[in-house]
C-alpha cells in the first residue's frame, strides 16, 4: 500500500487533524496581538481536542493496521485517546486563568500541549517499536517544555531541565533496549515479534536484556519505582497546571503504551517480564505510600501519590490478562477525574493573589470554603480508595485481576500499603475538618467559572460513579479484549 | 405493601433528608434548628418504616425476604441486591431506633456544625441499614466501608482532646482489618463467578481456600467487634467521640463484626470455622477476663463502659462460634442487647457530662440526691449490663453460656467469671457516681433529667425490660435462620465436602 493512500489518512485522521490545527495555531497566535493570543489560542486548543475526541469516537473498534505496520487502532487505542484527550483537554482549561495570573500567558503553551498529545495518541497507536520511539519522544520534547514554561522561575527551570536530562537518560536506555530487541529478535514490528516470541522455546539472554531495558525506559515515563526520581522535584518546580497535565494525560499515554507492547509483542515471555513488573509494582506502592507521609507541599505530596498509583495499576500489568487490562484502563479512567479534580483546587489555592502550596494551607478550609473542602475531601477518600467513591472500584479491578491471576501476594502488599496510604490522604481531610483556620484566612475566592465548573465535573464522576458505573466498565472491558484475540 | 421496595426505601430514606438538610439556606442559627427538625423527622420515618419490615416479617421462614434484585454491574454479576432474614432483621432495626436516639441526644449538646452534624448521622443510618441488608458482597463491602467516612468525621469533628488521635486510630485500624476481607472477596469472586451472597453461602470451598478466607474475614470482623488484642482502638474512639457518637459506635459499629461472624464465616466456611473455634474461644476469654480488669481500674466513665464493651462482646464470639443453636440465639440476643444497653449507658454518661463537663469518675458522686430519676434509668441500664434476670442483658449471657458448656465446660467457666467482674466493676461504678453524699457544690447545682432526656431513656428502659421478660418477641423470628445455619453446620460437620445444603 502506498504511504499517500486513503487507508493510511483515515486511521491516523485524529492525529493528522491535531498536528495541522496545532501548526495553525501557531500561525495564528504569531500574527494575533500579544493580549489576546494566548487566551485565544488557549480556548482554541480545547476545541480542537475536543473535536478530537469525536474523530476518535468516531472511528469504529475494528483493529486497522496502516503506514507501513508502524500504525494501529483498534479498541483499545480508542478508549486510552479519549482518556488522553479529556486529560488533555481539562489541563488546558486549568491553565487558561493560571497562566494569566502569573504571567506566563503565551500562546505557545497551548500549542505545546496539543503536539504533546499528537505524540501520546501516536505512542498509544503504535505497532513498531520505532514509531513507539517516535511518538515518545515527540511527547517528551513538548514535555520538557511545558515543564520550564515558567522561564524567569528558577524552580521551573530546574524542572525542565532535570526532567530533560534525566528523560534523556531513560530514552537512550530504551532505544539500546530497542537494538538489543532487534539485534536478537531481528524485527521491530510487534506484529511479527509477537508471531516469533510465542515462549515455546527460551528466549535469548540478549533478548530478555533488551525488554528490560525497554522496561526501564517506560517506568520512567510512569514514573515508576525505581525510576521515579524526577517526579517529585518536577511536579513541584513546574507551573501548576502543567504538573496537572503531567499527571494525567502523558501518564496515562505511557501506561496505555506500556500494556500494549507488554503483552503485545513481548506477550509470549510473560514469566520473564511478569517478575519485573512485579517488583516496580510493589517498589512503587511501597514508596508512594511512606514517601508522601512526611511531604509538607501538596504538589510533592500528589507526586508522591501519582508514584503509589502507577504500582496499583502496574498490578494489572503484571496480571498479563484481559482482566488486567481492564482494570488498568478503568483505573486510569478514575484516576484521571480524581487527579483533576484534585489539581483544579490546588490551582485555585491562592491566597491575596499569590499561590500557596503548603498542606498546612488547607487547615480549616471546611469553615472558610465548604464547598471546596468536601470536593477535596471527596477526592482524597477517593484516592484512599474507600467506598462508594470511584477510586474504591479503580483498585476493585486491579485487585480482582491479581486475585484472578494468583498474585496474592501481590495484593496483600497492595491493599495494606492502600492502607498505609490512606494516613495521608485522611491526613489531609483532618486538616481542613478537625483543624481551625489557616493564619492567613480564606483562599481567594474567584476561581474562574472553567475551573469550577472542571471541579463540579470531576466530583459528580468520582461521586457518582457507583451509580452507573456500566458504560465505564464494559467499555474498558471491551476494549481490553482487542489485545487479546482468541 | 409487599411490592413496594421497602428495603430500599429503609435504606436511602436519611439519604433524602441530607439532601433536604444541604438546600437549607438562611443564618446559622436558624439551619441550625431547621436541621435538627428534618434529621429527627427523616429518622423517624425510616424507624417507623423499618417497624412495617418487623410487622411483614414472615417468621417461620429461614429465607431472606423483602428481597430486591437489580442488575448493576451487568457482565461480572456483581447485583443491587438486599434482603433481610431473622439475622439481620434485627440489625436493621437497632440501626433505626438508635439513630433518632441520637438525634434527640445531640439536641442541645452539639452546638458547632450542627447542618454537617445531623448529615453525617443520617448517611452513617444509610450505611448501618445498607450493610446489614446487602446479599451481595461489593455492596456490603461499600456500606460496610462507607461507614468509615461518616465516623471519622463525627470523631474528628465533634470530638473530645485527643480526637485526632482516635479517629485515626479508628479509621486506619478498621480499613486495615477490611481490605483484607475485600481481597477474600474477589477470591469469592474468582472461584465462584459472583458476590452474590445467597450464592457464596450454598457453595462449598475447598478446605485449604476456606482457611484463607476465614482468616482474611477474621482479620475484619475481629477489628470491628472489636476482640483483643485488636481492641485498642476502641476505648480512644470511644473516649473522644461525641456522645452520639459513642451510642452508634457501641450500639451498632460494633455488632457488624458479630453479625458479618454469624452471616459469613460461619456458614459459608464451616470447616474453617471447626477449625478455628478454640483460638475464637481463647480471645474471647482473654478479652472477657482482662477487659473486666481493665475496666476496673478505669477512673474515666466512657472508658470503663468501652472496656466493658469489649468484655460483652467476647460473649457474642464465643456464643457464635459454638454453632450451637443456643449458644447463636443467644449471641444474637447478646448483641442486641447489648446495642441498647451500651447506647444507653454512654447516654447516661452523656447527661452528666453535658452538666459538668467531665467524665471523670471522682468529680461526681451522690447523684442520687439531686438526680433521682437519672440515678432509677441508669440503674436499670447498669443492672442489665450486669445481667440481672429480667433485664435483657441475662437472656443473652445466659443462652450463649449454655451454648459453650454444651461445647466446652472451661471456656464456660472462665467466661462466667466475666459476668462476675462485670457486677463488680459496674455495682462499683454506680456506687462512685450515684451513692455517697454529695462534696462539691457544682455536682449539687446539677438538674434532674427533663423532658427530652425523659423521652430518650423511656422507650430504652422499656425495651431492655420487654427483651428481659418476654425474649420470644426476639427470639422466634430469628429461630428459623439459625436453625438454618445450624442444620448446614451439622451437614458439613458430618460430610465435610457434602454438596451444598438446601437451597435458599
Amino acid at each position: 500500500m502506498p504511504i499517500y493512500s486513503l487507508h493510511n489518512f483515515l486511521t491516523a485522521l485524529p492525529e493528522i487533524f491535531l498536528a495541522v490545527s496545532a501548526m495553525a495555531l501557531l500561525m495564528l497566535g504569531v500574527f494575533q496581538s500579544e493580549a489576546r493570543a494566548a487566551k485565544e489560542v488557549s480556548w482554541l486548543g480545547v476545541v480542537v481536542l475536543v473535536i478530537a475526541i469525536f474523530m476518535v469516537g468516531a472511528q469504529n473498534g475494528a483493529r486497522h493496521v496502516s503506514l507501513a505496520g508502524m500504525f494501529v487502532i483498534d479498541g483499545y487505542s480508542i478508549f486510552a485517546k479519549i482518556l488522553v484527550l479529556i486529560g488533555s483537554a481539562l489541563s488546558l482549561i486549568l491553565s487558561v486563568r493560571y497562566n494569566e495570573r502569573e504571567k506566563i500567558a503565551r500562546f505557545e503553551f497551548p500549542v505545546l500541549v496539543l503536539l504533546a498529545t499528537t505524540g501520546m495518541l501516536m505512542m498509544i497507536s503504535a505497532n513498531d517499536l520505532l514509531s513507539l520511539y517516535v511518538g515518545l519522544e515527540l511527547q517528551s520534547l513538548a514535555l520538557y517544555i511545558l515543564a520550564s514554561f515558567d522561564r524567569d522561575n528558577a524552580r521551573s527551570s530546574e524542572a525542565g531541565l532535570k526532567y530533560f536530562v534525566l528523560g534523556a537518560l531513560a530514552s537512550g536506555m530504551m532505544l539500546f533496549g530497542i537494538s538489543m530487541i532487534y539485534g536478537f529478535a531481528g524485527a521491530t514490528g510487534f506484529d511479527t515479534l509477537a508471531a516469533h516470541l510465542t515462549g515455546a522455546t527460551p528466549p535469548p539472554a540478549g533478548l530478555v536484556v533488551g525488554i528490560v531495558f525497554l522496561i526501564v525506559g517506560l517506568a520512567f515515563k510512569v514514573s515508576a519505582v525505581p525510576f521515579h526520581m524526577w517526579t517529585p522535584d518536577v511536579y513541584e518546580g513546574a507551573p501548576t497546571p502543567v504538573t496537572a497535565f503531567f499527571s494525567v494525560a502523558p501518564k496515562i499515554a505511557a501506561m496505555a503504551l506500556f500494556v500494549r507492547v507488554m503483552v503485545g509483542p513481548f506477550h509470549g515471555l510473560i514469566t520473564e517480564w511478569r517478575q519485573v513488573i512485579w517488583a516496580i509494582s510493589v517498589a512503587s506502592m511501597i514508596l508512594g505510600a511512606l514517601a508522601a507521609i512526611n511531604q509538607r507541599n501538596i504538589k510533592r505530596l500528589m507526586a508522591y501519590s501519582s508514584i503509589g498509583h502507577v504500582g496499583y495499576a502496574l498490578i494489572g500489568l503484571a496480571a498479563g490478562n484481559a482482566l488486567g487490562v481492564r482494570g488498568i484502563l478503568i483505573y486510569l479512567t478514575i484516576y484521571l477525574f480524581m487527579n483533576i479534580g484534585t489539581w483544579a483546587i490546588i490551582i485555585s489555592m491562592r491566597r491575596n493573589g499569590r499561590l500557596v502550596e503548603g498542606i498546612g494551607d488547607l487547615a480549616g478550609l471546611s469553615r472558610t470554603q465548604p464547598a471546596m473542602a468536601l470536593a477535596l475531601g471527596i477526592f482524597m477518600f477517593s484516592l484512599a480508595g474507600i467506598p462508594p467513591l470511584a477510586g474504591f472500584f479503580a483498585k476493585l479491578y486491579i485487585f480482582m485481576a491479581a486475585i484472578d491471576s494468583h498474585l496474592n501476594v501481590l495484593a496483600v502488599i497492595g491493599v495494606v500499603t492502600s492502607v498505609v496510604g490512606a494516613y495521608y490522604y485522611i491526613r489531609i481531610v483532618k486538616l481542613m475538618y478537625f483543624d481551625e483556620p489557616a493564619a492567613g484566612g480564606a483562599f481567594d475566592r474567584n476561581m474562574g467559572a472553567e475551573v469550577r465548573a472542571v471541579l463540579i465535573v470531576a466530583t459528580i464522576v468520582i461521586m457518582f460513579f457507583f451509580l452507573y458505573p456500566s458504560p465505564i466498565v464494559s467499555g474498558a472491558e471491551a476494549a481490553s479484549a482487542v489485545l487479546f484475540p482468541g | 405493601m409487599s411490592h413496594w421496595p421497602l428495603l430500599s426505601i429503609v435504606t436511602f430514606l436519611p439519604i433524602l433528608g441530607v439532601a433536604l438538610i444541604l438546600i437549607l439556606r438562611g443564618d446559622e442559627a436558624a439551619t441550625a434548628r431547621n436541621a435538627r427538625w428534618i434529621a429527627l423527622w427523616t429518622s423517624l420515618v425510616t424507624m417507623l418504616v423499618s417497624f412495617v419490615l418487623w410487622a411483614d416479617f414472615d417468621t417461620r421462614s429461614f429465607d431472606f425476604q423483602f428481597v430486591e434484585q437489580a442488575v448493576w454491574l451487568p457482565g461480572l454479576k456483581i447485583a443491587y441486591h438486599l434482603g433481610v432474614d431473622g439475622i439481620s432483621l434485627f440489625f436493621v432495626l437497632l440501626s433505626t431506633v438508635l439513630t433518632p436516639i441520637c438525634v434527640v441526644a445531640s439536641w442541645t449538646a452539639i452546638t458547632k456544625r450542627v447542618k454537617e452534624y445531623m448529615i453525617a448521622f443520617l448517611v452513617l443510618e444509610t450505611m448501618m441499614v445498607g450493610m446489614f441488608c446487602a446479599l451481595d458482597f461489593v455492596i456490603f463491602y461499600m456500606f460496610f466501608e462507607g461507614v468509615l467516612i461518616p465516623m471519622f468525621l463525627i470523631i474528628g469533628v465533634w470530638g473530645g482532646a485527643r480526637r485526632v488521635y482516635a479517629a485515626f486510630k479508628f479509621f486506619l485500624y478498621t480499613l486495615l482489618g477490611s481490605v483484607l476481607m475485600l481481597l477474600a472477596i474477589l477470591a469469592i469472586y474468582v472461584n465462584d463467578g459472583t458476590t452474590d451472597i445467597v450464592t457464596a453461602l450454598n457453595h462449598n470451598f475447598a478446605p485449604a481456600l476456606q482457611t484463607w478466607l476465614w482468616l482474611a474475614f477474621f482479620a475484619s470482623f475481629a477489628v470491628k467487634v472489636p476482640m483483643w488484642p485488636v481492641h485498642t482502638w476502641l476505648p480512644d474512639a470511644h473516649v473522644e467521640a461525641p456522645t452520639a457518637g459513642s451510642v452508634i459506635l457501641a450500639g451498632v459499629l460494633l455488632k457488624m463484626g458479630g453479625y458479618g461472624f454469624i452471616r459469613f464465616s460461619l456458614p459459608m466456611l464451616p470447616d474453617a470455622s471447626a477449625m478455628f473455634a478454640p483460638l475464637v474461644y481463647t480471645l474471647s476469654v482473654v478479652a472477657i477476663i482482662y477487659t473486666s480488669l481493665v475496666a476496673l481500674a478505669q477512673e474515666d466513665m466512657k472508658k470503663l463502659i468501652a472496656y466493658s464493651s469489649v468484655a460483652h462482646m467476647g460473649f457474642v464470639t464465643i456464643g457464635i462460634f459454638t454453632g450451637t443453636p443456643e449458644g447463636m440465639q443467644g449471641a444474637m440476643f447478646q448483641m442486641l442487647s447489648h446495642g441498647i444497653v451500651s447506647a444507653a449507658l454512654f447516654l447516661c454518661v452523656g447527661v452528666i457530662y453535658d452538666r459538668l463537663h467531665t467524665r471523670e469518675i471522682a468529680r461526681y458522686g451522690g447523684l442520687v440526691h439531686n438526680m433521682p430519676k437519672y440515678a432509677l434509668a441508669f440503674m436499670v441500664f447498669m443492672l442489665a449490663s450486669v445481667g440481672l434476670p429480667g433485664t435483657s442483658g441475662f437472656i443473652g449471657e445466659f443462652l450463649a453460656l449454655v451454648g459453650a458448656f454444651k461445647i466446652n465446660t472451661w471456656v464456660a467457666f472462665l467466661a462466667t467469671t466475666g459476668m462476675i467482674l462485670s457486677a463488680i466493676y459496674m455495682l462499683y461504678l454506680y456506687r462512685r457516681l450515684i451513692f455517697g453524699v454529695i462534696t462539691r457544690d457544682d455536682v449539687r447545682s446539677m438538674l434532674d433529667l427533663n423532658w427530652r432526656e425523659v423521652v430518650v431513656f423511656a422507650p430504652m428502659i422499656a425495651v431492655v425490660l420487654w427483651m428481659g421478660i418476654y425474649p420470644s418477641s426476639f427470639l422466634h423470628p430469628m429461630q428459623p435462620a439459625i436453625a438454618h445455619i445450624v442444620q448446614h453446620l451439622e451437614a458439613a460437620r458430618q460430610t465435610p465436602h457434602a454438596p451444598a445444603l438446601a437451597q435458599r
